[in-house]
Protein backbone atom coordinates (compact mmCIF):
# COMPACT_ATOMS: atom_id res chain seq x y z
CA UNK A 1 0.00 0.00 0.00
CA UNK A 2 1.42 3.60 -0.93
CA UNK A 3 1.43 6.15 1.47
CA UNK A 4 -1.06 8.25 -0.05
CA UNK A 5 -2.98 5.63 -0.24
CA UNK A 6 -2.61 4.71 3.58
CA UNK A 7 -3.22 8.58 4.24
CA UNK A 8 -6.21 8.33 2.17
CA UNK A 9 -7.72 5.68 4.44
CA UNK A 10 -6.78 7.16 7.66
CA UNK A 11 -7.54 10.87 7.19
CA UNK A 12 -10.55 11.94 9.82
CA UNK A 13 -13.96 11.32 8.25
CA UNK A 14 -14.60 15.01 6.09
CA UNK A 15 -11.81 15.93 7.13
CA UNK A 16 -9.01 17.91 5.00
CA UNK A 17 -7.08 16.80 1.95
CA UNK A 18 -3.72 15.06 2.28
CA UNK A 19 -1.17 16.99 3.66
CA UNK A 20 0.60 17.52 0.35
CA UNK A 21 -1.96 19.01 -1.70
CA UNK A 22 -3.44 20.98 1.19
CA UNK A 23 -2.27 25.10 1.53
CA UNK A 24 0.00 24.96 4.88
CA UNK A 25 -2.04 26.21 7.69
CA UNK A 26 -4.95 25.87 6.27
CA UNK A 27 -7.76 23.37 6.92
CA UNK A 28 -7.90 22.36 3.25
CA UNK A 29 -9.81 23.93 0.73
CA UNK A 30 -12.65 21.78 1.37
CA UNK A 31 -15.59 23.14 3.00
CA UNK A 32 -16.77 20.58 5.80
CA UNK A 33 -18.57 21.80 8.75
CA UNK A 34 -16.58 22.31 12.19
CA UNK A 35 -17.80 22.33 15.40
CA UNK A 36 -16.99 25.85 17.00
CA UNK A 37 -14.60 25.32 19.88
CA UNK A 38 -15.65 28.67 21.48
CA UNK A 39 -18.61 28.55 23.30
CA UNK A 40 -21.74 30.85 22.19
CA UNK A 41 -21.24 33.03 25.54
CA UNK A 42 -17.73 34.46 25.14
CA UNK A 43 -17.89 34.22 20.98
CA UNK A 44 -20.43 36.59 21.73
CA UNK A 45 -18.59 38.71 24.72
CA UNK A 46 -15.73 38.50 22.09
CA UNK A 47 -17.87 40.45 19.68
CA UNK A 48 -18.03 43.26 21.96
CA UNK A 49 -14.07 43.74 22.16
CA UNK A 50 -13.72 42.88 18.06
CA UNK A 51 -16.94 44.98 16.78
CA UNK A 52 -15.14 48.38 14.67
CA UNK A 53 -14.34 51.15 16.76
CA UNK A 54 -11.96 53.90 17.21
CA UNK A 55 -9.24 51.94 19.12
CA UNK A 56 -8.98 48.26 16.49
CA UNK A 57 -9.49 50.89 13.89
CA UNK A 58 -6.57 52.79 14.66
CA UNK A 59 -4.78 49.36 15.35
CA UNK A 60 -6.30 47.81 12.14
CA UNK A 61 -4.98 51.14 10.00
CA UNK A 62 -1.38 51.26 11.71
CA UNK A 63 -1.07 46.97 10.99
CA UNK A 64 -1.96 48.09 7.71
CA UNK A 65 1.17 50.38 7.26
CA UNK A 66 3.37 47.36 6.41
CA UNK A 67 2.99 44.44 4.17
CA UNK A 68 4.84 42.73 7.08
CA UNK A 69 2.33 44.14 9.95
CA UNK A 70 -0.55 42.83 7.75
CA UNK A 71 1.36 39.21 6.57
CA UNK A 72 1.99 38.59 11.05
CA UNK A 73 -1.71 39.79 11.79
CA UNK A 74 -3.10 37.70 9.24
CA UNK A 75 -1.07 34.43 10.07
CA UNK A 76 -2.18 35.24 13.64
CA UNK A 77 -5.94 35.19 13.04
CA UNK A 78 -5.83 32.32 10.65
CA UNK A 79 -4.03 30.52 13.55
CA UNK A 80 -6.79 31.43 15.94
CA UNK A 81 -9.94 31.00 14.05
CA UNK A 82 -9.07 28.24 12.19
CA UNK A 83 -8.96 26.40 15.62
CA UNK A 84 -11.98 27.80 17.05
CA UNK A 85 -14.19 28.35 13.94
CA UNK A 86 -12.47 25.91 11.15
CA UNK A 87 -11.85 29.20 9.28
CA UNK A 88 -11.19 28.62 5.88
CA UNK A 89 -10.25 32.87 5.02
CA UNK A 90 -12.88 33.55 2.96
CA UNK A 91 -12.06 36.67 4.44
CA UNK A 92 -15.24 38.14 4.56
CA UNK A 93 -16.37 36.34 7.91
CA UNK A 94 -19.84 36.06 8.59
CA UNK A 95 -19.54 34.47 12.27
CA UNK A 96 -20.90 37.30 13.68
CA UNK A 97 -24.07 37.23 12.55
CA UNK A 98 -24.56 33.23 12.16
CA UNK A 99 -24.34 32.37 16.01
CA UNK A 100 -20.48 32.02 15.47
CA UNK A 101 -20.73 28.41 13.47
CA UNK A 102 -18.82 29.12 10.19
CA UNK A 103 -21.13 28.94 7.29
CA UNK A 104 -18.09 28.25 4.34
CA UNK A 105 -18.24 24.50 6.40
CA UNK A 106 -21.39 24.19 4.83
CA UNK A 107 -20.42 21.96 1.27
CA UNK A 108 -22.34 24.14 -0.29
CA UNK A 109 -21.16 26.90 1.09
CA UNK A 110 -24.87 28.78 1.97
CA UNK A 111 -24.57 31.95 3.54
CA UNK A 112 -28.59 32.48 4.25
CA UNK A 113 -29.31 29.30 5.96
CA UNK A 114 -29.45 25.57 5.68
CA UNK A 115 -30.37 23.94 2.50
CA UNK A 116 -33.64 21.67 2.82
CA UNK A 117 -31.30 18.41 2.99
CA UNK A 118 -30.99 18.31 6.99
CA UNK A 119 -31.08 15.18 8.47
CA UNK A 120 -33.82 14.83 11.21
CA UNK A 121 -31.19 15.24 14.17
CA UNK A 122 -29.48 17.75 12.66
CA UNK A 123 -27.39 15.74 10.81
CA UNK A 124 -25.40 17.56 7.19
CA UNK A 125 -26.80 15.71 4.26
CA UNK A 126 -23.30 15.74 2.78
CA UNK A 127 -21.05 14.71 5.70
CA UNK A 128 -23.78 12.48 8.04
CA UNK A 129 -21.32 11.98 10.81
CA UNK A 130 -21.11 16.13 11.21
CA UNK A 131 -23.93 18.53 12.38
CA UNK A 132 -24.98 20.91 10.02
CA UNK A 133 -23.16 24.51 10.08
CA UNK A 134 -26.71 26.11 10.28
CA UNK A 135 -28.00 23.78 12.97
CA UNK A 136 -25.92 24.71 15.18
CA UNK A 137 -25.61 28.47 14.51
CA UNK A 138 -29.16 28.26 14.98
CA UNK A 139 -28.91 27.44 18.44
CA UNK A 140 -25.88 29.33 19.69
CA UNK A 141 -27.62 32.40 18.24
CA UNK A 142 -30.89 31.39 19.88
CA UNK A 143 -28.83 30.86 22.82
CA UNK A 144 -27.71 34.23 23.00
CA UNK A 145 -30.99 35.64 22.33
CA UNK A 146 -29.85 36.70 18.44
CA UNK A 147 -31.51 34.95 16.45
CA UNK A 148 -33.27 37.84 14.57
CA UNK A 149 -29.23 38.02 13.24
CA UNK A 150 -29.86 34.81 11.21
CA UNK A 151 -33.21 36.75 9.64
CA UNK A 152 -30.44 39.45 7.06
CA UNK A 153 -29.84 38.59 3.82
CA UNK A 154 -26.28 37.70 3.21
CA UNK A 155 -24.68 39.15 -0.18
CA UNK A 156 -22.53 36.84 -2.60
CA UNK A 157 -19.04 36.93 -1.45
CA UNK A 158 -16.17 38.50 -2.71
CA UNK A 159 -13.76 35.56 -4.33
CA UNK A 160 -10.84 38.14 -4.76
CA UNK A 161 -10.30 38.09 -0.93
CA UNK A 162 -9.90 34.69 0.00
CA UNK A 163 -6.96 34.89 2.10
CA UNK A 164 -7.14 38.46 3.37
CA UNK A 165 -7.52 39.16 7.01
CA UNK A 166 -11.32 39.70 7.58
CA UNK A 167 -10.89 41.94 11.13
CA UNK A 168 -8.82 44.67 8.93
CA UNK A 169 -11.67 43.89 6.53
CA UNK A 170 -13.94 44.67 8.82
CA UNK A 171 -12.26 47.57 10.81
CA UNK A 172 -12.12 49.06 7.90
CA UNK A 173 -15.39 48.54 6.93
CA UNK A 174 -14.68 46.88 3.69
CA UNK A 175 -17.14 44.49 4.23
CA UNK A 176 -19.97 46.77 4.96
CA UNK A 177 -21.35 45.65 2.19
CA UNK A 178 -22.17 41.89 3.54
CA UNK A 179 -25.38 41.45 5.24
CA UNK A 180 -28.70 43.64 5.35
CA UNK A 181 -29.34 45.44 8.39
CA UNK A 182 -32.69 43.37 9.25
CA UNK A 183 -34.85 40.93 7.33
CA UNK A 184 -35.80 43.44 4.32
CA UNK A 185 -39.14 42.59 4.31
CA UNK A 186 -40.45 46.45 4.97
CA UNK A 187 -38.61 47.12 1.71
CA UNK A 188 -36.82 45.78 -0.71
CA UNK A 189 -32.91 45.03 0.06
CA UNK A 190 -30.41 46.09 -2.45
CA UNK A 191 -28.34 43.32 -4.07
CA UNK A 192 -25.31 45.96 -5.39
CA UNK A 193 -23.50 47.11 -6.40
CA UNK A 194 -22.84 48.72 -2.83
CA UNK A 195 -20.32 46.05 -2.30
CA UNK A 196 -17.77 44.86 -5.50
CA UNK A 197 -19.42 41.81 -6.55
CA UNK B 1 -56.36 28.66 -18.20
CA UNK B 2 -54.75 31.28 -17.05
CA UNK B 3 -50.83 31.61 -16.32
CA UNK B 4 -49.28 30.21 -13.07
CA UNK B 5 -49.08 33.92 -12.16
CA UNK B 6 -52.53 34.79 -12.91
CA UNK B 7 -54.18 31.79 -11.49
CA UNK B 8 -52.27 32.33 -7.81
CA UNK B 9 -53.00 36.17 -8.04
CA UNK B 10 -56.65 34.96 -8.61
CA UNK B 11 -56.20 32.67 -5.37
CA UNK B 12 -57.37 30.28 -7.31
CA UNK B 13 -56.19 26.15 -6.64
CA UNK B 14 -53.13 26.26 -8.05
CA UNK B 15 -51.35 22.63 -9.03
CA UNK B 16 -47.85 22.16 -10.52
CA UNK B 17 -46.10 19.05 -10.97
CA UNK B 18 -42.28 17.55 -11.64
CA UNK B 19 -41.08 16.61 -15.26
CA UNK B 20 -37.65 15.44 -15.12
CA UNK B 21 -35.25 16.12 -18.90
CA UNK B 22 -34.31 12.95 -20.93
CA UNK B 23 -30.67 11.52 -19.92
CA UNK B 24 -30.16 12.03 -24.31
CA UNK B 25 -30.36 14.45 -26.76
CA UNK B 26 -34.17 14.65 -27.59
CA UNK B 27 -36.70 15.93 -25.89
CA UNK B 28 -39.60 13.78 -26.91
CA UNK B 29 -40.07 11.79 -24.69
CA UNK B 30 -40.31 14.20 -22.03
CA UNK B 31 -43.02 15.84 -24.07
CA UNK B 32 -44.79 12.73 -24.14
CA UNK B 33 -45.11 12.55 -20.40
CA UNK B 34 -45.94 16.45 -20.57
CA UNK B 35 -49.20 15.17 -22.72
CA UNK B 36 -50.16 13.02 -19.80
CA UNK B 37 -50.27 16.09 -17.63
CA UNK B 38 -52.56 18.19 -19.93
CA UNK B 39 -55.28 20.41 -18.71
CA UNK B 40 -54.36 18.59 -15.08
CA UNK B 41 -52.05 20.98 -13.65
CA UNK B 42 -51.25 24.62 -14.35
CA UNK B 43 -47.34 24.23 -14.67
CA UNK B 44 -44.59 21.87 -14.74
CA UNK B 45 -41.39 22.17 -13.26
CA UNK B 46 -38.52 21.26 -15.20
CA UNK B 47 -35.56 19.66 -13.24
CA UNK B 48 -32.27 21.31 -13.29
CA UNK B 49 -30.23 17.68 -13.10
CA UNK B 50 -32.09 16.69 -10.40
CA UNK B 51 -29.35 14.45 -7.75
CA UNK B 52 -26.81 15.63 -9.82
CA UNK B 53 -27.60 13.23 -12.40
CA UNK B 54 -26.47 14.75 -16.05
CA UNK B 55 -29.91 15.01 -18.20
CA UNK B 56 -30.93 17.89 -20.95
CA UNK B 57 -30.15 20.80 -19.55
CA UNK B 58 -33.68 22.47 -17.58
CA UNK B 59 -33.31 25.49 -19.98
CA UNK B 60 -34.00 23.91 -23.29
CA UNK B 61 -36.12 21.20 -21.69
CA UNK B 62 -38.44 24.51 -20.48
CA UNK B 63 -37.69 25.88 -24.12
CA UNK B 64 -39.05 22.98 -25.74
CA UNK B 65 -42.12 22.25 -23.44
CA UNK B 66 -42.78 26.22 -23.74
CA UNK B 67 -42.77 26.01 -27.61
CA UNK B 68 -44.98 22.58 -27.22
CA UNK B 69 -47.48 24.66 -26.14
CA UNK B 70 -48.83 21.08 -24.02
CA UNK B 71 -48.58 23.16 -20.54
CA UNK B 72 -46.64 25.94 -19.11
CA UNK B 73 -42.98 25.24 -17.73
CA UNK B 74 -41.43 26.45 -14.34
CA UNK B 75 -37.61 26.11 -15.21
CA UNK B 76 -35.55 25.56 -12.26
CA UNK B 77 -32.14 26.85 -11.42
CA UNK B 78 -30.03 25.42 -8.97
CA UNK B 79 -26.79 26.94 -7.71
CA UNK B 80 -24.81 23.58 -8.27
CA UNK B 81 -23.07 24.28 -11.49
CA UNK B 82 -22.70 28.03 -12.48
CA UNK B 83 -21.46 31.07 -11.42
CA UNK B 84 -22.96 34.44 -10.98
CA UNK B 85 -22.12 35.36 -14.79
CA UNK B 86 -23.37 31.98 -16.34
CA UNK B 87 -26.74 32.09 -13.94
CA UNK B 88 -27.07 35.67 -14.93
CA UNK B 89 -26.51 35.06 -18.75
CA UNK B 90 -28.93 31.97 -18.80
CA UNK B 91 -31.48 34.04 -17.09
CA UNK B 92 -31.25 36.55 -19.93
CA UNK B 93 -31.60 33.81 -22.22
CA UNK B 94 -34.60 31.90 -20.41
CA UNK B 95 -36.17 35.82 -21.04
CA UNK B 96 -35.43 36.00 -24.43
CA UNK B 97 -36.70 32.77 -25.19
CA UNK B 98 -39.92 33.48 -23.06
CA UNK B 99 -39.98 31.76 -20.48
CA UNK B 100 -41.76 33.64 -17.33
CA UNK B 101 -41.39 31.06 -14.68
CA UNK B 102 -38.47 30.22 -12.69
CA UNK B 103 -37.59 28.14 -9.70
CA UNK B 104 -34.02 28.64 -7.36
CA UNK B 105 -32.68 26.39 -5.20
CA UNK B 106 -29.37 25.62 -4.08
CA UNK B 107 -29.49 21.68 -5.79
CA UNK B 108 -28.43 18.52 -4.10
CA UNK B 109 -24.12 17.90 -3.49
CA UNK B 110 -22.11 16.53 -6.70
CA UNK B 111 -21.29 13.93 -4.37
CA UNK B 112 -25.01 12.40 -4.89
CA UNK B 113 -25.05 12.44 -8.33
CA UNK B 114 -23.24 10.30 -11.44
CA UNK B 115 -20.34 12.67 -11.61
CA UNK B 116 -19.45 13.20 -7.90
CA UNK B 117 -15.92 14.50 -9.15
CA UNK B 118 -17.38 17.53 -10.02
CA UNK B 119 -16.55 20.95 -8.66
CA UNK B 120 -19.29 22.23 -6.92
CA UNK B 121 -19.67 25.62 -7.65
CA UNK B 122 -22.04 27.02 -4.99
CA UNK B 123 -21.23 30.46 -6.82
CA UNK B 124 -24.38 31.77 -4.55
CA UNK B 125 -26.84 30.32 -2.74
CA UNK B 126 -30.51 30.11 -3.51
CA UNK B 127 -32.01 33.22 -1.84
CA UNK B 128 -28.98 35.27 -3.36
CA UNK B 129 -30.07 33.48 -6.98
CA UNK B 130 -33.93 34.64 -5.73
CA UNK B 131 -32.19 38.25 -5.32
CA UNK B 132 -30.25 38.25 -8.20
CA UNK B 133 -33.15 37.65 -10.32
CA UNK B 134 -35.24 40.05 -8.85
CA UNK B 135 -32.68 42.77 -9.48
CA UNK B 136 -32.45 41.89 -12.77
CA UNK B 137 -36.34 42.46 -13.49
CA UNK B 138 -37.22 45.16 -11.11
CA UNK B 139 -34.17 47.07 -11.28
CA UNK B 140 -32.85 46.44 -14.74
CA UNK B 141 -29.34 45.86 -14.27
CA UNK B 142 -26.86 42.96 -13.51
CA UNK B 143 -25.31 42.27 -10.02
CA UNK B 144 -22.46 44.54 -11.85
CA UNK B 145 -24.82 47.19 -11.60
CA UNK B 146 -24.74 47.02 -15.49
CA UNK B 147 -28.10 48.17 -17.39
CA UNK B 148 -30.24 45.71 -18.97
CA UNK B 149 -31.81 46.37 -22.43
CA UNK B 150 -34.44 45.26 -21.90
CA UNK B 151 -35.03 43.76 -18.75
CA UNK B 152 -36.60 40.14 -18.00
CA UNK B 153 -39.72 39.99 -16.61
CA UNK B 154 -40.27 36.80 -14.47
CA UNK B 155 -42.30 34.86 -11.89
CA UNK B 156 -40.21 34.03 -9.51
CA UNK B 157 -40.38 31.03 -7.01
CA UNK B 158 -38.41 29.48 -4.56
CA UNK B 159 -38.29 25.76 -2.67
CA UNK B 160 -38.36 25.54 1.78
CA UNK B 161 -38.00 22.17 3.71
CA UNK B 162 -40.43 22.91 6.43
CA UNK B 163 -39.88 19.59 8.61
CA UNK B 164 -35.60 19.63 8.53
CA UNK B 165 -34.55 21.48 11.44
CA UNK B 166 -33.84 23.69 12.43
CA UNK B 167 -37.76 23.54 12.39
CA UNK B 168 -38.28 26.76 14.35
CA UNK B 169 -36.27 28.45 11.72
CA UNK B 170 -37.89 27.42 8.59
CA UNK B 171 -40.57 29.84 7.99
CA UNK B 172 -37.99 32.95 8.50
CA UNK B 173 -35.54 31.14 5.92
CA UNK B 174 -38.49 31.27 3.88
CA UNK B 175 -39.27 35.15 4.12
CA UNK B 176 -35.57 35.80 3.78
CA UNK B 177 -36.52 34.18 -0.20
CA UNK B 178 -39.57 36.43 -0.19
CA UNK B 179 -37.27 39.56 1.17
CA UNK B 180 -35.49 38.57 -1.67
CA UNK B 181 -38.18 38.30 -4.23
CA UNK B 182 -39.40 35.07 -3.95
CA UNK B 183 -43.21 35.36 -5.65
CA UNK B 184 -44.59 31.55 -4.72
CA UNK B 185 -42.76 28.44 -2.46
CA UNK B 186 -43.00 24.98 -3.31
CA UNK B 187 -42.67 22.81 -0.30
CA UNK B 188 -40.89 19.49 0.45
CA UNK B 189 -43.37 16.35 0.75
CA UNK B 190 -45.99 17.37 3.49
CA UNK B 191 -46.71 13.75 5.21
CA UNK B 192 -47.03 15.67 8.65
CA UNK B 193 -49.90 18.14 8.47
CA UNK B 194 -49.22 20.07 12.30
CA UNK B 195 -45.92 20.97 11.67
CA UNK B 196 -46.62 22.30 7.84
CA UNK B 197 -49.78 24.21 9.51
CA UNK B 198 -48.05 25.50 12.16
CA UNK B 199 -45.01 26.53 9.08
CA UNK B 200 -48.03 28.44 7.13
CA UNK B 201 -49.46 30.17 9.91
CA UNK B 202 -45.60 31.60 10.61
CA UNK B 203 -45.41 32.90 7.36
CA UNK B 204 -49.21 34.66 8.30
CA UNK B 205 -47.36 35.93 11.37
CA UNK B 206 -44.48 37.50 9.22
CA UNK B 207 -46.83 39.46 6.99
CA UNK B 208 -45.33 37.65 3.97
CA UNK B 209 -48.11 35.54 2.35
CA UNK B 210 -49.92 38.39 1.00
CA UNK B 211 -46.88 38.74 -1.70
CA UNK B 212 -46.10 35.10 -1.86
CA UNK B 213 -48.23 31.70 -2.89
CA UNK B 214 -47.60 28.60 -0.99
CA UNK B 215 -47.68 25.40 -3.02
CA UNK B 216 -47.90 22.10 -0.73
CA UNK B 217 -45.85 19.29 -1.96
CA UNK B 218 -47.86 15.84 -2.22
CA UNK B 219 -46.18 12.52 -3.17
CA UNK B 220 -47.03 9.38 -3.46
CA UNK B 221 -45.26 6.48 -1.78
CA UNK B 222 -45.97 4.01 -4.79
CA UNK B 223 -45.01 0.37 -3.41
CA UNK B 224 -43.25 -1.49 0.30
CA UNK B 225 -40.01 -0.73 -1.33
CA UNK B 226 -40.04 3.17 -1.98
CA UNK B 227 -41.44 3.19 1.53
CA UNK B 228 -38.50 1.42 2.94
CA UNK B 229 -36.36 3.50 0.73
CA UNK B 230 -37.74 7.18 2.01
CA UNK B 231 -38.31 5.74 5.56
CA UNK B 232 -35.03 4.73 6.10
CA UNK B 233 -34.27 8.49 6.45
CA UNK B 234 -31.46 8.39 3.92
CA UNK B 235 -33.11 10.24 1.44
CA UNK B 236 -32.01 14.12 1.61
CA UNK B 237 -34.79 16.02 3.32
CA UNK B 238 -37.47 13.48 3.35
CA UNK B 239 -39.43 12.83 6.65
CA UNK B 240 -41.97 9.98 6.88
CA UNK B 241 -43.50 10.32 9.94
CA UNK B 242 -44.60 6.74 11.90
CA UNK B 243 -48.62 7.12 11.76
CA UNK B 244 -47.98 6.92 8.21
CA UNK B 245 -45.19 4.45 7.88
CA UNK B 246 -47.79 2.22 10.03
CA UNK B 247 -50.48 2.91 8.03
CA UNK B 248 -48.58 1.76 4.93
CA UNK B 249 -47.41 -1.25 6.76
CA UNK B 250 -50.72 -2.54 7.72
CA UNK B 251 -52.03 -2.96 4.14
CA UNK B 252 -50.40 -6.27 1.92
CA UNK B 253 -47.23 -5.13 0.26
CA UNK B 254 -49.35 -4.93 -3.26
CA UNK B 255 -51.93 -2.57 -1.68
CA UNK B 256 -49.38 -0.48 -0.69
CA UNK B 257 -49.69 1.61 -3.75
CA UNK B 258 -53.23 2.24 -3.60
CA UNK B 259 -52.80 3.20 0.17
CA UNK B 260 -49.86 5.87 -1.09
CA UNK B 261 -52.27 7.31 -3.32
CA UNK B 262 -55.08 7.48 -0.78
CA UNK B 263 -53.15 9.02 1.86
CA UNK B 264 -51.66 11.68 -1.59
CA UNK B 265 -55.27 12.45 -2.07
CA UNK B 266 -56.24 13.02 1.27
CA UNK B 267 -53.06 15.58 1.87
CA UNK B 268 -54.20 17.30 -1.57
CA UNK B 269 -57.78 17.72 0.24
CA UNK B 270 -56.55 18.26 4.00
CA UNK B 271 -53.61 21.39 2.77
CA UNK B 272 -56.50 22.64 0.42
CA UNK B 273 -58.39 23.48 3.52
CA UNK B 274 -55.36 25.76 5.28
CA UNK B 275 -55.62 29.46 4.94
CA UNK B 276 -52.60 30.52 2.63
CA UNK B 277 -52.06 27.74 0.82
CA UNK B 278 -52.46 28.42 -2.96
CA UNK B 279 -52.23 24.80 -4.25
CA UNK B 280 -50.15 21.73 -4.29
CA UNK B 281 -46.94 20.70 -6.09
CA UNK B 282 -46.97 17.34 -7.23
CA UNK B 283 -43.58 15.40 -5.99
CA UNK B 284 -44.77 12.52 -8.64
CA UNK B 285 -42.64 12.73 -11.32
CA UNK B 286 -42.32 9.25 -13.56
CA UNK B 287 -46.23 8.75 -11.94
CA UNK B 288 -47.45 11.14 -14.86
CA UNK B 289 -50.20 8.33 -15.98
CA UNK B 290 -51.98 7.91 -12.15
CA UNK B 291 -52.06 12.12 -11.91
CA UNK B 292 -55.26 12.38 -13.02
CA UNK B 293 -56.82 9.87 -10.94
CA UNK B 294 -54.67 11.07 -7.86
CA UNK B 295 -56.57 14.69 -8.62
CA UNK B 296 -60.20 12.91 -9.15
CA UNK B 297 -59.67 10.80 -6.08
CA UNK B 298 -58.72 14.53 -4.19
CA UNK B 299 -61.75 16.37 -5.50
CA UNK B 300 -59.68 17.64 -7.73
CA UNK B 301 -61.89 17.17 -11.27
CA UNK B 302 -60.27 18.54 -14.20
CA UNK B 303 -60.91 16.21 -16.60
CA UNK B 304 -63.26 18.75 -19.16
CA UNK B 305 -59.42 20.39 -19.49
CA UNK B 306 -61.30 23.36 -17.98
CA UNK B 307 -59.85 25.54 -15.15
CA UNK B 308 -61.19 24.54 -11.78
CA UNK B 309 -62.18 27.48 -9.93
CA UNK B 310 -60.99 26.59 -6.11
CA UNK B 311 -62.03 28.21 -3.10
CA UNK B 312 -59.84 30.97 -2.42
CA UNK B 313 -57.22 30.87 0.07
CA UNK B 314 -56.92 33.67 2.70
CA UNK B 315 -53.29 34.30 1.90
CA UNK B 316 -53.59 35.21 -1.59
Amino acid sequence: MTRVMVELQSRPPGGGVPGALAPSGTAGPRSVPHKPRLSARLAYQMQKVLKPNAVNRRFGAVVERSAFGRRVFTAAERASKERLFGCRMCGQCALPVTGYSCPMGCPKELRNGPCGGVGPGGACEVYPEQRCVWVVGYERAASQGAEADLRRLQRPIDHRRWGESSWLNYWAGRDDYLWTEDDSLASPPVMGPAGDI
Amino acid sequence: MGTLRDRLAAGEFTITAELSPPRGASATSMLGRAELLRGWVDAVNITDNQGSHVRLSSWAGAVAVQQSGIIEPIMQMTCRDRNRIALQSDLLGAGALGIENLLFMSGDHPKFGDHPGAKPVFDMDSTQLTWTARTLCDEGRLLSGKELNPAPRFFLGAVENPFAPPVEYRAKRAAKKIAAGAQFIQTQYVFDLGVFTRWVTELGELGVLDRCAVLAGVGVIRSARMLDFLASGKVPGVQIPEPVIRRLRGVTPEDVGAEGAKIAAEMIAAVRGIPGVGGVHLLTAGYEKQTPELLRMAGVDRSALASTTGKSSDGD
